[in-house]
């Protein structure tokens, strides 16, 4: 039987499950509520001591987690609720768990997924001190095993030997939680989200995480079906590394234009220009974050970018702000804001912000190949009003001599309206798809909404005819049409967008050797 | 000599107040001997800036502008070192970029 879920780390696992909501070993009641008190106080102790251990061979991301959990047990905040409770009768395991329980729940009820992942750690923070409270150390996973249960805490994670292999399936979880970052920065494949159908938990079974699904008691067939699945994986991992400096052409030979994402202007430090055709998309939300940027600000943020990149192209996106990313003094609070004032239509309303981006903009545009989009658009009047204001200011800056350049001016195509109505958009400087906006616009489903992820995929028939509909539009009239949302670094939707007509992908940078390796593998 | 300082000042981290970031910030809190406290309301509630329970309990999400007052010695330096390592983004990468 198997289960399906969604992928928080690739890759993939073949092993005995270890189940990991084995119930802790019990407590055994001491004889008054001073001596209760003083063996919860000494086990937080001994938790801190053995989190502090454990922060000496970690190294950055799970270092951090641990000085938060080492924190949050320091703090009398989180012991004082317990410690009052014994006092009036409770034995310290109980009065433990339930305190926890209660702040768990606090941060269960949250709306925010960033914070409801944190009471995986609330969790951990809890069991930490009642193994040390009942002295009994848990079982150990054996090597390679696939560590199966319901959520797993970070502490775990870190203890835990990855060197044989192995995986991690859960049954709720979070692709947002500190284990899952954790797994993808070990490279330990993790699927969450698996449900509650699987109730087997002897046996070997097959965790799948490049697509999100786990297979128990496995067939002979379904082994070795797996096997060449994650032989092939391992084979394009590897082989990707070899790809990364080459220029992307697939198996019939077609060449594919691979850029890269970034959103500050420092992401480009990391990254040799030589192993990309340029920026597809530079954000500019960063600027806007404690004030509105001014002038000189943003335009020395795209000139380091622009200086950077050379003669390859830099595709800036005016400020997306709105949606899921409001700006104090800028946004405008709407209870539908994905359907409301972002964007270039938030831009078109707050002009003297505007303006501003526009001048640092044409300012920039001396030092490379500046390319600038529009994000959001709908109708071929947001375009031309928006067109007319790089018109305005460019006269402006001529009349005062400043060296300026006017870019060539596209817009992104997240809003149906476009890739169903190509057609007004004739005089554009080019295209890029926004496929994670419109998907979730096509499918209905909000892309911060965990509930919705299984509509929100850019794979759908629906978004693909979209796709190759601006595509089309694109050659007949010759303008150039590229994709920037996260499907064009994933490599199990790269050969459907190369099937749509898409020649020009950009990526995160993390995904530039993967990508590229998957565009060899297309047959196109 | 009992003196009092308070500020406002927007979380533009990725996360907000959380986790980390809290870590850093209570850090800061303790290391003054004035009484400090943060939140999410100009009228409140307010919390303890020097338990990371209570700070991460003001559930204060990227996007919030976050209040800060401090009572007694150093009052006034402790608001402006916190004031400014919530704007310095808690000193941590900016490594949780928005996607397309």
């Amino acid at each position: 039987m198997r289960a399906e879920g969604i992928p928080a780390s690739p890759g993939y696992a073949e092993g005995p499950l270890f189940d990991l909501d084995q119930p802790p070993a019990s407590y055994k009641a001491k004889a008054s509520a001073e001596k209760e008190q003083a063996a919860l106080v000494s086990a937080i102790g001994k938790a801190v001591g053995r989190l502090a251990a454990l922060v000496e061979t970690a190294d950055g991301d799970a270092a951090g987690i641990l000085e938060f959990h080492i924190a949050m047990l320091e703090d009398d905040a989180l012991s004082g609720p317990a410690l009052a409770a014994i006092g009036s009768g409770q034995p310290a395991d109980v009065a433990w768990r339930t305190a926890l329980d209660s702040e768990i729940a606090g941060y269960e009820a949250s709306d925010q997924d960033y914070f409801r992942a944190r009471a995986a750690d609330l969790r951990d923070i809890r069991d930490q001190v009642l193994r040390a409270l009942s002295q009994d150390s848990e079982a150990v996973a054996p090597p390679g095993a696939i560590l199966y249960g319901d959520d797993m805490a970070p502490t775990r994670f870190l203890e835990t030997d990855w060197s044989e292999g192995g995986g991690i399936a859960l049954r709720s979880g979070s692709t947002a939680s500190h284990v899952a970052m954790l797994a993808r920065s070990r490279g330990v494949p993790m699927v969450v989200g698996l449900g509650d159908e699987a109730e087997t938990l002897t046996g070997v079974a097959l965790l799948d995480a490049e697509h999100g699904r786990i297979i128990f008691s496995p067939s002979q067939a379904e082994i070795e079906a797996f096997r060449q699945s994650a032989s092939s994986f391992a084979d394009r991992l590897g082989a990707a590394k070899t790809f990364l400096t080459e220029p992307a052409v697939t198996r019939a030979g077609t060449a594919v234009r691979v850029q890269v994402n970034i959103a500050y202007p420092s992401d480009v430090d990391g990254i040799d220009i030589a192993t990309c055709d340029g920026v597809g998309l530079m954000r500019t939300e960063f600027l806007f974050g404690k004030t509105l940027p001014d002038e000189e600000t943003q335009y020395r943020a795209y000139r380091k970018v622009l200086e950077w990149a050379g003669d390859k192209p830099v595709t800036i996106r005016t400020v997306d702000a709105g949606g899921d990313k409001p700006v104090p003094g800028f946004t405008i609070e709407e209870t539908n804001p994905f359907l409301g004032l972002r964007g270039i239509r938030l831009s078109l309303k707050r002009r003297d912000i505007f303006r501003v981006q526009i001048r640092a903009l044409l300012r920039a545009a001396i030092h490379g190949n500046l390319k600038v989009m529009f994000p959001m658009i709908a109708t071929p009047e947001e375009y031309s009003q928006a067109a007319a204001l790089f018109a305005e200011e460019e006269a402006a800056l001529a009349a005062q001599g400043v060296a300026h350049r006017l870019p060539p001016l596209g817009i992104m195509v997240e809003v149906p309206s476009v890739a169903l109505a190509p057609e007004d958009f004739a005089d554009v400087a080019f295209f890029s798809v926004g496929s994670n906006d419109l998907t979730q616009y096509v499918m209905a489903a909000a892309r911060d909404n965990a509930a919705v992820a299984h509509l929100n995929t850019a794979r759908h028939p629906a978004v693909l005819r979209l796709i190759a509909a601006i595509t089309a539009f694109g050659r007949a009239k010759g303008i150039p049409v590229s994709l920037c949302g996260d499907a064009g670094g994933d490599p199990a939707a790269i050969p459907a967008l190369i099937e749509a007509g898409l020649r020009d992908l950009s990526v995160a940078p993390a995904q530039l050797a993967m990508a590229k390796a998957a565009i060899a593998d297309v047959a196109v | 000599m009992s003196a009092s300082a308070e500020a406002t000042v927007l979380i533009t981290h990725a996360v907000g107040l959380h986790a980390r970031p809290s870590v850093k910030f209570t850090k800061l809190a303790k290391s003054f001997a004035a009484e400090v406290e943060v939140a999410v309301a100009a009228n409140g509630p307010w919390f303890d800036a020097k338990s990371i329970v209570k700070v991460m309990a003001a559930k204060a999400p990227k996007g919030t502008m976050l209040h800060i007052r401090a009572k007694g010695e150093g009052a006034a330096q402790a608001v402006k070192a916190l004031v400014d390592l919530v704007q310095r983004d808690f000193d941590e990468d900016a490594d949780h970029a928005r996607s397309a």
